[in-house]
This record gives C-alpha cells, sequence and structure tokens, in this order.
C-alpha cells in the first residue's frame, strides 16, 4: 500500500463523512433541541451539553402546552392521526384507482390512452396553489370543504399520478406471453389479472405505494387551506407552535421527530423494496 | 375429434397486413408444421388461433365451431411458448397444474395428472422448484408438460425448441412425436428449422410475408418446392441455383461449362425461356472418367465435413460455384481439377422471372401452381 493509495483513502474517507454529516446533521439537531426546553435552545452560544428533558414530548402527548404566557392547547396528538387517516386512506385510494388503470395503460392501446395517461402525469407538473382557489369554491359548495373524504379526493392528485405511472412500467415488464399463458390454461382475465399480474408487479405497487404514502404524509398546501383545525395533518398543526408568546423549538423539534418517524421507519423497513423497484422501474420502464 | 379450419385469415397492424388471405385445415390428430422466417407471421397466426388477437378478415373453426370473440380460456387449446412463458413465482408443480385447477379438478387429481406428464418429460425430480432454478431444457419441458397436461385437442407449439441447446433440440425432435401420438391431439408446430419441420410435420405450410407459399407434405415440399425461395429455406447446405436457359434441340438440355446436361423431355415448354436450375449438393457426384459425355469439368476449391456429410465447393470453367455433398468417409478429389456428374432427374427448374418452379408436363406449357 503505497502513500497515495493511502492519502486516497483518507481522502475518500473524509468525503463521505463529509457528506454524512452533512444530510444527517439536520435530524441528529433536531433530536438533541428536542430534548432540550427552549432556554437551553436558544442560549448564545449554543452548545450540545445539557441535561436532557421529555417535557416536550409529554407535552405534545398530554397536548397542553405550558408557556411563560400561560397554559395553551394544542392537538398534535390528533393531528398525527389525522395525518394516518389521510395518508392511508389516500394511498389506500390511489391503489385502488391506479393499479387497475396503471395495468389497462400498459396492456391496452386505446384511442386517447397515452393523452389521458399523460394528463394524470401533468397534475403532477401544476403548482397547487394554482388549482386551490377554485377547489377550495367548489368544495365549499360540495360540501367537502373540511372532510376527511374531501382531503383524501385532493390528494389524489398526488398519488395517484405516481402510482399509475411506477406500476404501468411494471405491468409493462411482465411478459404478455406469461398471461396468455395463463389465460389459455383456463382461466379468466379478472383471475389473470389477480393472480399473474398483480404478484409479478407487487414490489413495484409496494415501493409505489410507499412513495406516494410519503408525498401525501409531507403534504402541506392542500391541508392548510383545505382543512380547519380538527382535520389538519402534522405538517399544518405544527404552525400552532408559532405563538403569542415565541416560538417554541422544543415542541416544533419534538413534533418533528414525533411526525417523520412513522415514514422513516416505513421507508427503512421497505428500503430494499424500494431501490429496487424504483430502479428496475427506471431502466426498464 | 378435432379439426382446425383457418379460412380466408386477414389481419392487419396498423396498417400492416401481416397474415393475408391465409386458409389451413389440419385434420383431426394430424400435425402441421408453420415454417418460415422470422416475421412471417406465423406467431400472429398461432395466436389468433389462441384468441389472444382476433382476426380483421376470416374465421377460426376448431371442431367446427366458429371461434369468433371466444376468449383464450373457452378455447379448449394447449400452448408452448418459445419464451416458455412459465409463471415465475409459482413451482414448476403450480405452473403444470394451472390449466387443471381451471378446470376445478380436484386436488388428488391434479397431483397425480401433473406427476404423469412429469415422469413422461423427466422432470418430476424438479416439480417443487421455482422457474428460475430450472435448466434451460427443464424450462421447456416444464411449458410442454404444462400445455399437454389438461389433454387439449389442440395444441398450438410456438417454436418450443428455439431457445434450447442443440442437442436437446435433436433429443426432443425425437421425442416429441413419441408423446403427441396417442393423445390423438390436433398440433400446430411453429419452426424456422427445417429439419424440425420435415421430422415433425404430417403437413408443412411455408409461411412468408403473411401468405402461404406452398402446403403439402415434407417430401412434397422438399422434392417440388414450389418457389426458388423455399427450395433454398429447405436444405442443408442450401440448393445450388445456376441462371441457364434451356434448348431443346435433340432433347432438352442445358448447357454447363460447354456439355449438355440433358433434362426431362417434359421440361421442352421451358425451352428458349430464362430459368434457374436447382441442383441439391447430394443430387451431384463426382465423376471417376473426366472424359465421360455426362463429366463436367470442375476445380475443387475447398471441402468441410459437416456431420455425416463432406461438403466440396467446387467452380466451373466459367466461374460458377457449386456445393457438391458426399457422404463421410466415401472417398473424394484432391484439390484441383476434378468432373462432376449430376443427377439431372433431381434437377429442379424455375422460372427466372417468378421465381415459380416449372412442373414438367408431357402437354401444354404449364407452371407449377404453388
Amino acid at each position: 500500500m503505497d502513500h497515495r493509495s493511502l492519502l486516497e483513502r483518507w481522502l475518500r474517507g473524509i468525503a463521505l463523512a463529509l457528506v454524512v454529516v452533512f444530510f444527517m446533521f439536520p435530524i441528529l439537531w433536531i433530536v438533541l433541541m428536542s430534548l432540550q426546553t427552549n432556554e437551553t435552545i436558544l442560549r448564545s452560544p449554543p452548545s450540545v451539553v445539557f441535561t436532557p428533558t421529555l417535557q416536550n414530548y409529554a407535552a405534545l402527548i398530554s397536548g397542553r402546552l405550558e408557556t411563560e404566557a400561560g397554559a395553551l392547547d394544542i392537538a398534535f396528538m390528533s393531528n398525527l392521526m389525522n395525518s394516518v387517516i389521510l395518508s392511508v386512506g389516500s394511498v389506500a385510494l390511489a391503489l385502488v384507482l391506479g393499479v387497475p388503470a396503471a395495468y389497462a395503460f400498459a396492456r391496452h392501446r386505446f384511442r386517447g390512452s397515452e393523452d389521458i395517461a399523460f394528463t394524470l402525469l401533468s397534475f403532477r407538473f401544476a403548482p397547487p396553489l394554482l388549482v386551490l382557489l377554485p377547489l377550495t369554491l367548489y368544495f365549499q359548495d360540495l360540501g367537502l370543504a373540511d372532510t376527511y373524504f374531501g382531503l383524501i379526493w385532493v390528494y389524489q392528485l398526488i398519488c395517484l399520478p405516481l402510482i399509475l405511472w411506477i406500476v404501468r412500467g411494471y405491468f409493462e415488464d411482465i411478459s404478455p406471453d406469461i398471461e396468455l399463458a395463463y389465460r389459455i390454461a383456463g382461466h379468466s382475465w379478472w383471475a389473470t389479472f389477480r393472480r399473474i399480474a398483480l404478484p409479478l408487479a407487487g414490489p413495484g405497487i409496494a415501493a409505489a405505494g410507499l412513495l406516494a404514502f410519503i408525498f401525501a404524509w409531507n403534504n402541506f398546501i392542500f391541508a392548510l387551506v383545505l382543512a380547519s383545525a380538527d382535520k389538519q395533518p402534522v405538517t399544518v398543526g405544527a404552525l400552532a407552535f408559532v405563538t403569542a408568546s415565541g416560538i417554541q423549538y422544543g415542541q416544533i423539534a419534538a413534533a418533528v421527530v414525533l411526525s417523520i418517524a412513522p415514514t422513516l421507519a416505513l421507508a427503512l423497513w421497505a428500503q430494499r423494496y424500494l431501490v429496487e423497484g424504483l430502479s428496475l422501474g427506471a431502466v426498464k420502464g | 375429434m378435432t379439426t382446425l379450419r383457418i379460412e380466408n385469415l386477414t389481419r392487419r397492424f396498423s396498417g400492416q397486413t401481416v397474415l393475408r388471405d391465409v386458409s389451413l385445415e389440419v385434420p383431426s390428430g394430424s400435425t402441421l408444421v408453420l415454417f418460415g422466417p422470422s416475421g412471417a407471421g406465423k406467431t400472429v397466426l398461432l395466436r389468433l388461433i389462441a384468441g389472444a388477437l382476433e382476426p380483421d378478415a376470416g374465421r377460426i373453426l376448431i371442431g367446427g365451431r366458429d371461434m369468433a370473440g371466444v376468449p383464450p380460456e373457452e378455447r379448449g387449446v394447449g400452448m408452448a411458448f418459445q419464451n416458455f412463458a412459465l409463471f415465475p413465482h409459482m413451482s414448476a408443480f403450480d405452473n403444470i397444474a394451472a390449466p387443471l385447477v381451471a378446470r376445478g379438478v380436484p386436488g388428488a387429481r391434479v397431483r397425480e395428472a401433473v406427476e404423469a406428464v412429469a415422469r413422461l418429460l423427466k422432470i418430476d425430480h424438479v416439480l417443487a422448484h421455482p422457474p428460475r432454478a430450472l435448466s434451460n431444457g427443464q424450462k421447456q419441458r416444464t411449458a410442454l408438460a404444462r400445455a399437454l397436461v389438461a389433454e387439449p385437442a389442440l395444441l398450438l407449439l410456438d417454436d418450443p425448441l428455439r431457445n434450447v441447446d442443440a442437442k436437446l433440440r435433436f433429443e426432443m425432435r425425437l421425442e416429441l412425436p413419441r408423446l403427441l401420438s396417442g393423445r390423438g391431439a390436433t398440433v400446430v408446430h411453429v419452426t424456422q428449422d427445417y429439419r424440425e419441420a420435415m421430422a415433425l410435420g404430417d403437413r408443412i405450410a411455408v409461411l412468408d410475408e403473411g401468405r402461404i407459399m406452398q402446403e403439402g407434405s415434407p417430401a412434397d415440399i422438399y422434392l417440388r418446392p414450389a418457389t426458388i425461395g423455399i427450395a433454398q429455406l429447405f436444405g442443408d447446405p442450401a440448393v445450388n441455383l445456376l441462371d441457364v436457359v434451356p434448348a431443346a434441340d435433340e432433347g432438352v438440355h442445358v448447357a454447363l461449362s460447354g456439355r449438355r446436361l440433358s433434362l426431362d423431355p417434359g421440361y421442352a415448354h421451358a425451352a428458349g425461356r430464362a430459368c434457374v436450375l436447382g441442383l441439391r449438393p447430394e443430387a451431384i457426384g463426382f465423376a471417376p472418367d473426366p472424359a465421360a459425355p455426362d463429366a463436367v469439368p470442375v476445380t475443387v476449391e475447398a471441402e468441410t465435413p459437416l456431420n455425416e456429410k463432406i461438403v466440396t465447393l467446387v467452380v466451373t470453367a466459367g466461374g460458377r460455384e457449386i456445393l457438391v455433398s458426399r457422404p463421410l468417409g466415401t472417398p473424394g478429389p484432391a484439390m484441383g481439377p476434378a468432373a462432376i456428374r449430376i443427377d439431372s432427374a433431381r434437377a429442379l427448374l424455375f422460372d427466372r422471372a417468378t421465381g415459380r418452379r416449372i412442373a414438367p408436363g408431357r402437354s401444354a406449357p404449364a407452371e407449377a401452381a404453388a
């Protein structure tokens, strides 16, 4: 081993460490902040030496925020529940609608099929603010404003195109001969869809579902405008920590930790499928 | 029993006609080989029969029943695919069992039937394996087993031997007729390999550019090919093609390096026409005596052993290259001057303009119809 390769190894190590620090530091800092009081967070100069406290988490879970100006009710846990309901609901609906649609687009060339598929994709390009104002007016007329159903409906703008386009690539990768072989064996097209196409596209469907879940979970603007307090997800609910008596950094940090935990856990668990699924789709789709 | 009838079938894909006016009849229990180069429309025809595609015109009748609008699962056919098309997430057993499961056969009988067909195809020891753990040969046998297990009356084989190695292909070529006979199934077998076509077909239909160019027994196709193209497709080494103009003074003959090669007198009507003489390499031998009147002087240029035969490339004085084949182990000439003798009774004559074979006749000029 000569000195050049040693130097190379050193530089490589430093570069990798920098990358890890760059991406992990905010998360580490947030975790540290969540274990401090507002006073220790705001002292100058900042220090990593402090007495950890769980009072932020306690406040979030009990729903009572003690500030100098007095006690304040916060609905963080119900916000978290709302996030779960909205994300799970919209991904479930998007899967039910999107997977059969993806199959249709993958297997059948019908008049306007490309146009319809592209229109659905274009929902992802449109700035949400552009559609929000008319949507708000419609929703108020239809009585959908401030309902889970209405929000889940709007979240389809996020989830449906994603699932449709990723899963379509997976269905296209399945040789039509495999399905034809199953049909010829005597099975109906519905049985073929269920027992051949769905299981073979399984990893892709899982990856697309997970991505859609993360996008739905992280959505802020639709929920901000279309939901009132009792339907707000955590992304919007976190605004409540900006109180009249100041910004509650500790609680915000604890709320962030709690709200990224489900997606982080889900992503870690499904990491293998996600990477495999997305790269497969990218290469072959 | 099940006769397959195809009547005036036409199929277009985005303006391109891939099958035009194809009519065929496969009698019950017989094997028809669909032979042709890739892109000829063989696979499309098979898929039309299987019900994966619907024809633009024409009818398909299986056992007398018009198949228009009948979905694949109700046609009662079995099919083996060139790419095997096994279900990757199921074991070999479940793959083979799929047609029985669809028919609601009870579990014990499914096991019995699958094991029986697997034993026949020598894959009973790998039934628990998923397709990715099988060798190509085992995959192909699994695909065949799946096509056979439900004893379909009509069996469609889409070049099932294409993706297996040469040794296995040869074995299966011998084995397939044994497997198929006794089942009484009507078989349509697609292939690009003329040997396979000749070995497996009761009849062969040669398909090219979406048309049936010729249909007949293997011997018909080999000995009386309808066109130059078909003559070239059957036979290895390929047929020798020589541009000639037959003359009809003192018997019909063509000139070859200054020698007269007599033809069947029935070719008199072709005299004076631009023709192509087709000579199979095995219809040419070496003449022991170069001075004999029927010997054509040539120069031996190269010699290649080809399995059971030796192929020699010779060049005539006029510069025409001719391939001569003789059985392995028989004596041949050394490099350099030699002479060949042509068995003119086995010569084929084609019209140079149309490419169609000219049949020897006794009466009025008549071109051979396909």
